[in-house]
């Protein structure tokens, strides 16, 4: 990826109400440090200003970025966009909670420039609501997705989780219908995955099931992408589909391409021409740091040339664009072996000098890259 | 003369013989208890692990006694399995007497027994020496009755100690002195010294363990090696003394060391009798063999850019060790490695094991094999040990194995398993004697192929420890002999294939065909592991393919997290051979050689 490829910005957002019970992701439930935080996140991208001249990308994530009060998120907005300038196509996503929103609040998304809403639904069915530990009921949500297609900026995202223990095809289905209606540019579907340190992952551990067997989610998956293959949608990424190519989302793209992108705040991650750069998981240390010296890095790789080939494959291999047969070292014995096993077993295509994975490629996509290293 | 005692000291496997060394060498001062390192004759970790002493060490003890009489006693360490066995006779053969060791707590074991016959073969003063009787499970009476019922000894002769306590050392120093006779030989006549060990020292090159007979030895004398006639200088002669110590002369009956000028232990022969070039002995010792490679496998590395490190290794590995051969080898699949050759399955895997921990070379080993002679229908013969170059089946007219004659002594009791295992092992011809009551040794001829790689342990697990094993090599016998080759989704592993006997076949496939299917991990498509023999698939097995791997979010911008977990298993793919698509672990090459039972 070129240095002068348009870069993304990504502001985490480290609060919400409640901590929902599989959530990896840093955040804290006191609201108190808001405003900490938010003039941090300033000072900590006019830090930036030299390594990124431009974005053509902007993601509200964390956390929840909609339980941010709307003046906070306004000053927020104003001290970002004087950072660098914005593309004037740029695609600019903001999280929210069904329960977060209102008419009122949604226009007020508009007018701050966000041009795409990520609703975090994860299913419509109140049991599994309540056992994911959401605190929406699909009644919140219904109402929620009238008003983003009636006020909301066009391009509309949702998010779902399935494959957790006990989540038939039946009950997953009854979920999926009802979103085409709603007609969204995007969807992600994640299959449930469980992190250590989560009240989920210890639940496992103990001997609670929380997921479904590895052959019920397969089937899931494949239940998934033949659903939503049916209605139109284009399976782009293991976890993501997009109504057609230009819904997919732009930013999350930069992640799986290693092109150039900024995270700010608490936990964030950045990239830039090989180097890796990360902040701490903690509002207090994030902030505390960047108000002594301005920067709140805590962690930082120079890729080499073998670890980029190695991200270049596990990223591509995610993507339905696959990966270019000269990044595969064709000429080596091993590459033609494998090549010939994934063609044979339907996990992958050969076409136009690419190898590209199948759905099935797709639900073993995380150990294709090995295949193809030393 | 007489104030020289030679002896060594004999057990079954962690009755204490480390320990009472130890011991034996503080008592008499010869180290600093302070700098004082436990058991530091038995210093590689190998050893401490499977509790066998591979390298003798040997050491000469200054002990004055209660009357003043200043007193030479050198102790030889042996080794002890029986790939060594004939490292331990000439050890043995260069002693007067042996302290068998006994514990107390555990009792006569297995190989108590057969370490006594072994010194009785030699005609050995035999000292028993019931240790560690300061365990709270000692019991020293049932002991002494073992040592009168089972190893016919007299138990009034048993000495009492605790090498780890310090306790009856003093007498184990007077019975040594008393009952152990001084050597006996003559200063005037040629010099005849045996060659029991050698070992090499990066300064002074190959430093040769001997014990003189007969003549004296010093610096600047002019010796000859009866062996192969090879003749050297003299540089130094001395006594091992934890380090070497340096003297004038070694004299008729002493036991020490000797550097002329050898380079490497290669040029050295176990068993070997040195003598002057200008007045040479009439006969050499006797006893002597010329300890050939039994066993053959190749090395690879399991990266090929690993090739010139692993050269390296070898090259430093067979500075000290002379039955290690090696030459260069190449395979189409493993690409360059060495073949070598081994004096038995214990010294391939030790070999194996060191050159990993000590060298870290990640290798893979071929299975062991034999070496085969073919007779062609053009006539010609060839004799091959590595599977991958066997003859077209075509042109062999007929096939011959090498064939040894095994002696397996047992207790009585063991007789019909050890049949089995000896007839299931296509051996002939069986005989058997009584050497004692209660005691059988059953004599076979059997190829030495079906011996090469459990029959040992399998022998041990079915006699409960207490059966021994010896063999030689007696000739070569007409065989039906097959090739046999283990594909793996249609690609052969060269690693596996093997010369067997035709009625051996299908077991041996099904064997590696169910053992790789436990060791190679499933893959995201099907693998097909087959056994194949003259063009037709004799056995096979599947291991199907996993669904699914992938985790659903890619961590947002949070690529680190992903990569790390990747190198991590790109990290143990290094330890994996690939074969084809396939990724073999370097275990499932080791794991095919075990039968069932031994799992």
């Amino acid at each position: 990826m070129k240095s002068d490829s348009a870069a993304g910005l990504y502001v985490h957002v480290p609060f919400c109400k409640g901590k929902c019970p599989y959530c990896d992701f840093y955040s804290i439930t006191d609201p108190g440090a808001e405003r900490r935080w938010a003039r941090a996140l300033i000072r900590e991208g006019q830090g930036y200003r030299a390594d990124f001249s431009a974005f053509d990308s902007l993601y509200l994530g964390g956390g929840t970025p909609s339980v941010l009060p709307d003046d906070l998120l306004a000053e927020l907005l104003a001290g970002l966009d004087a950072l660098r300038p914005f593309a004037s196509e740029s695609e600019r996503t903001i999280e929210c909670n069904p329960n977060d929103l209102s008419p009122e609040r949604i226009e007020c998304y508009r007018s701050l420039g966000f041009n795409r809403i990520s609703l975090g639904i994860q299913s419509l069915d109140d049991t599994e609501l309540a056992f994911l530990g959401r605190r929406h009921r699909r009644s919140d949500t219904l109402r929620a997705l009238d008003w983003v297609r009636e006020r909301g900026p066009n391009n509309l995202g949702i998010d779902l989780i399935y494959g957790f223990a006990g989540h038939s095809i039946a009950r997953w289905r009854s979920t999926l219908e009802a979103v085409p209606r709603y007609q969204p540019q995007h969807l992600s579907c994640y299959q449930l995955t469980l992190a250590d340190r989560t009240p989920f992952g210890r639940a496992a551990a103990t001997g609670q099931p929380r997921l479904a067997t590895p052959e019920e989610q397969a089937d899931l998956f494949l239940f998934t992408a033949e659903f939503l293959g049916e209605r139109g949608f284009l399976h782009y990424e293991v976890s993501n589909f997009a109504r057609d190519s230009t819904y997919r989302c732009r930013h999350n793209l930069k992640y799986w391409s290693r092109a150039p992108y900024l995270g700010l705040g608490p936990a964030a991650h950045s990239h830039r021409d090989g180097v890796r750069w990360w902040n701490p998981a903690s509002v207090e240390a994030y902030c505390r740091a960047v108000e002594v010296t301005g920067s709140a890095a805590a962690g930082r790789e120079q890729l080499s040339s073998e670890q980029i080939r190695l991200e270049d494959l596990a990223l591509g291999f995610r993507t339905r664009e696959g990966v270019a047969l000269e990044q595969l070292d064709p000429g080596a014995p091993r590459t033609q072996a494998a090549i010939a096993e994934l063609l044979e077993a339907g996990l992958a295509t050969l076409a136009a000098g690419r190898l590209r994975p199948t759905t099935r490629g797709f639900l073993v996509a995380d150990g294709l890259s090995l295949l193809f290293v030393a | 003369m007489s104030n020289i005692r030679n002896f060594s000291i004999i057990a079954h496997i962690d009755h204490g013989k480390s320990t009472l060394a130890d011991r034996l060498i503080q008592h008499t001062g010869l180290v600093d208890a302070r700098q004082f390192r436990d058991q530091i004759l038995d210093s590689m970790d190998l050893e401490r692990e499977r509790g066998i002493t591979i390298k003798s060490q040997t050491v000469t003890l200054p002990y004055i006694a209660a009357d003043g009489t200043h007193y030479e006693l050198n102790l030889i360490d042996t080794p002890g399995h029986v790939d060594f066995s004939y490292e331990v006779s000439r050890a043995l053969a260069s002693c007067e007497g042996v302290l068998l060791l006994i514990d107390a707590s555990q009792g006569v074991e297995a190989q108590t027994l057969a370490n006594m016959y072994l010194a009785m073969e030699h005609d050995l003063a035999i000292i028993p020496v019931i240790n560690k009787i300061d365990l709270p499970s000692a019991d020293i009476d049932r002991t002494r009755e073992q040592i009168d019922r089972e190893l016919g000894l007299d138990p009034d002769e048993a000495l009492l100690c605790s090498a780890k306590e310090g306790i009856g050392i003093d007498a184990v120093f007077d019975a040594v002195i008393a009952r152990i006779p001084p050597p006996r030989g003559s200063c005037t006549e040629p010099l005849s010294a045996l060659l029991f060990d050698a070992r090499y020292d990066p300064f002074r090159g190959a430093i040769i363990s001997c014990r003189v007979f007969d003549g004296t030895v010093k610096p600047g004398d002019i010796l000859r090696f009866m062996s192969n006639g090879h003749t050297h200088k003299v540089e130094e002669v001395g006594l091992f003394q934890i380090v070497r110590e340096p003297r004038k002369e070694l004299g008729t009956g002493s036991v020490g060391y000797i550097i002329c000028g050898l380079k490497t232990v290669a040029d050295t022969r176990v068993g070997d009798t040195i003598t002057h070039d200008q007045r040479p002995a009439a006969k050499p010792q006797p006893g002597f063999r010329d300890v050939k490679p039994v066993v053959f496998s190749s090395i690879y590395p399991i990266s090929s850019d690993e090739y010139s490190a692993l050269l390296d290794a070898l090259e430093k590995y067979k500075l000290n060790d002379a039955a290690l051969i090696y030459q260069k080898d190449s395979s189409a699949a493993l690409g360059q490695g060495f073949r070598c050759g081994f004096l038995g399955l214990l010294h391939l895997e030790i070999v194996q094991q060191r050159l990993e921990r000590e060298y870290q070379q990640a290798i893979i080993m071929t299975v062991p094999s034999v070496q085969y002679h073919f007779k062609l229908k053009d006539g010609t013969s060839v004799i091959v040990e590595n599977p991958l170059y066997a003859p077209d089946p075509t042109e062999i007219e007929s096939a011959e194995e090498p064939y040894i004659r095994a002696g397996i002594l047992i207790p009585e009791r063991y007789m019909g398993v050890v049949m089995n295992l000896c007839l299931e092992r296509r051996g002939t011809n069986p005989r058997t004697h009584y050497p004692t009551p209660g005691r059988i040794e059953l004599v076979f001829d059997m190829p030495l192929a079906e011996v090469i790689f459990d029959f040992y342990d399998r022998l041990k697990t079915i006699t409960q420890g207490y059966g021994s094993f010896d063999y030689e090599m007696i000739d070569y016998r007409q065989s039906e002999l097959v090739k046999l080759d283990i594909l793996v989704n249609g690609e052969r592993v060269d690693a596996l294939s093997l010369i067997v006997h035709r009625d051996r076949a299908r077991q041996w496939a099904v064997q590696v065909c169910d053992r790789l299917k436990e060791e190679i991990p499933r893959h995201q498509f099907k693998i097909a592991i087959q056994g194949a023999s003259g063009g037709k698939i004799i056995a096979r097995s599947t291991i199907s393919a996993f669904r699914k791997d992938v985790t659903a979010k890619c961590y947002g911008g949070d690529i680190t997290r992903k990569r790390k977990l990747l190198e991590k298993q790109k990290e143990g793919k290094k330890r994996m051979k690939m074969v084809g698509a396939v990724m073999i672990p370097q275990q499932a090459f080791v794991a095919v050689l075990k039968t069932k039972d031994e799992k």
